[in-house]
């Protein structure tokens, strides 16, 4: 099954091992690791027990809700407009072409209080948008739908730049050979490229998702923040702060950061079967 | 029949107008409201809210954050690089991801990961407060909480494509003679320049724009701890909104520029895998 051949033992011809990886880790031990511990340890200092009292409160629940039901409306709609802007990107060509593609990456150039300021305009009942939107009964700022706007906007890029360069490895043959054989469009989509671009897709929504969560920049400005209703756990998190609260902003720090870490620890198994899966076939 | 290829043909345009109406209305107008609510009590207006002592100061220590926090991480992302490409030892994939771990953190847990370390509250508090430091809620705190959210940018961009450079003409420069410093100037530098160039305008532009982090960790004093992005939030709840639009100004225009350097950027990688590959 996986026997791993024996690693050639080579003599390390290139100089700095010791430096950059000591430097390496002793830089992260300092800037991340000893942060994230002193996080963690806080939180188990409130004991199992403890920390349950603390996230069953209803406010903390609501507002781990909202943060999670927005994220997932959020990456629904990028796996959608992100597989299409992939798509277009990589097999047609059109005009100002090369503007959407550099565009694309906005979301990630912008900082996300200034996305936030300009989300909120937008969407607000006299904006551009709010203003179109609220008469057909649609309304986006201070609900749900607007924070699910903003961590859309947030994360936009993920799923695009994660399927774009495995597009482009496909050979067009592949997909030809297919047709030759009789299958439709829709069927060599389905057969051919979705296997081939999975993977990466699943990553792309799996960082869109894990961003999501901890957006809060481009949130709080369209959320309106109503306990509750439309109260983010990163906002939550920030309040107890400002209320000397530590406890209950420790625990509820700790459950962003473990679906964050889940999410993530989720994708690399599937990537890991997927490759098994297809190796076993090729 | 004739309809069906019709039908085919009209395909790819339908789905590239989709996705050309969708960002537009996704992600350019976001980026239209800014100027236009900015410049829409007229240009002196405009002048006067860039110009207000807050707004430079916070411009001050918005550069003064990232002046430090950039060239940190330039150094810490090669040294990472080299010794996660050009060595094997164990361990190697969990260090890559502890590298990529404050991609996926929130902010918000960054910044309270870093008050439960040097706040009062935290494990190093006390001590730093018999000493009479200042970490939280001070200049040191927001540049060390930045550097922590900056970090993984400038590696990320470099593992991949040092990877697949491999070490040859490393260690055909070692084996000729040179030292370590003359090979990483001489071999390793221009290959990797323009990725090197890509991850620090990534990171750069994270620096000057990092708010959920630095908000949890500066204690928003106005004039003295407030960074560009707090203090376009400060503006916008005394219900300035137009200067705080104009403030914003200033962050889209380095968010412009990071994207039009990153197209040339990529279009020169383009290239110069082309010139490889037909070598």
């Amino acid at each position: 099954m996986l026997t791993r051949a024996p690693r050639p033992r080579i003599r390390r011809v290139l100089p700095g091992f010791g430096v950059t990886l000591g430097g390496t880790l002793l830089y992260l031990a300092i800037i991340v690791l000893l942060p994230v511990a002193a996080l963690l340890l806080k939180s188990a200092g409130v004991g199992w027990e403890g920390f349950w009292n603390l996230l069953s409160n209803p406010r903390a629940l609501a507002s781990i809700r909202v943060t999670v039901v927005a994220a997932l409306l959020a990456t629904l709609f990028n796996a959608v407009y992100g597989l299409l802007m992939a798509w277009i990107l990589v097999r047609y060509e059109f005009p100002g072409k090369r503007f959407f593609d550099a565009v694309i990456d906005l979301p990630f150039a912008l900082p996300t209080a200034v996305a936030g300021i300009a989300l909120a305009a937008l969407y607000a009942r006299n904006g551009w948008f709010g203003g179109a939107l609220e008469p057909a009964g649609i309304k986006v700022a201070y609900t749900v739908l607007g924070v699910a706007v903003a961590m859309a906007f947030t994360s936009a890029p993920f799923v695009i730049r994660s399927v774009q360069p495995v597009l482009e490895d496909i050979q067009p043959e592949l997909e030809e050979v297919a047709a030759t054989l009789g299958a439709s469009h829709l069927g060599v989509f389905h057969r051919i490229i979705l296997p081939m671009i999975a993977p990466a897709y699943i990553t792309g929504c799996a960082l869109a998702f894990a961003r999501s969560l901890g957006e809060f920049g481009a949130v709080i400005f369209i959320a309106g923040n109503l306990p509750m209703k439309t109260e983010i756990a990163a906002l939550l998190v920030f309040i107890r702060l400002e209320e000397f609260d530590y406890e209950s902003a420790a625990a509820i720090a700790v459950v962003l950061l473990l679906i964050a870490f889940i999410t993530l620890l989720v994708t690399n198994a599937i990537q890991f079967w997927q490759a098994r899966r297809s190796g076993a076939i090729a | 029949m004739k309809t069906d290829r019709a039908f085919t043909r009209a395909i790819p345009a339908a789905l590239v107008l989709t996705g050309m109406v969708l960002t537009l209305l996704f992600i350019v107008a976001p980026l239209i409201v800014i100027f236009h609510s900015a410049f829409s009590k007229g240009l002196s207006f405009y002048v006067d809210s860039i110009g207000d002592p807050d707004t430079l100061h916070a411009i001050e220590l918005t550069l003064l954050t990232a002046l430090i926090a950039v060239p940190v991480n330039i150094a810490f992302g090669i040294a990472a690089a080299w010794a996660i490409t050009k060595f094997s030892f164990r361990g190697k994939k969990l260090l890559t991801s502890l590298i990529e771990l404050p991609l996926s953190m929130s902010p918000i847990v960054a910044g309270v990961s870093y008050l439960f370390l040097y706040g009062m509250q935290g494990w190093l508090g006390p001590w730093l407060q018999e000493r009479d430091l200042q970490v939280m809620f001070a200049l040191p705190g927001i540049i060390l909480v930045t550097m922590f959210v900056t970090s993984p940018f400038v590696a990320r961009e470099l593992i991949p494509l040092m990877q697949a450079q491999g070490n040859d003409q490393e260690e055909a420069a070692t084996t000729l003679g040179a030292s370590g410093w003359q090979m990483f100037r001489r071999v390793t530098l221009p290959n990797i320049r323009w990725a090197l160039l890509y991850g620090a305008v990534l990171c750069t532009a994270r620096a000057v724009g990092e708010f959920g982090a630095v908000s949890v960790v500066s204690g928003n004093v106005r004039g003295e701890t407030n960074t560009l992005p707090l203090h376009i939030e400060l503006v916008y709840h005394d219900y300035n909104v137009v200067g705080a639009f104009a403030a914003a100004t200033t962050l889209t225009v380095i968010a412009m520029l990071t994207l039009v350097i990153k197209t040339f950027i990529e279009l020169r990688i383009r290239k110069a895998g082309q010139s490889t590959t037909s070598l």
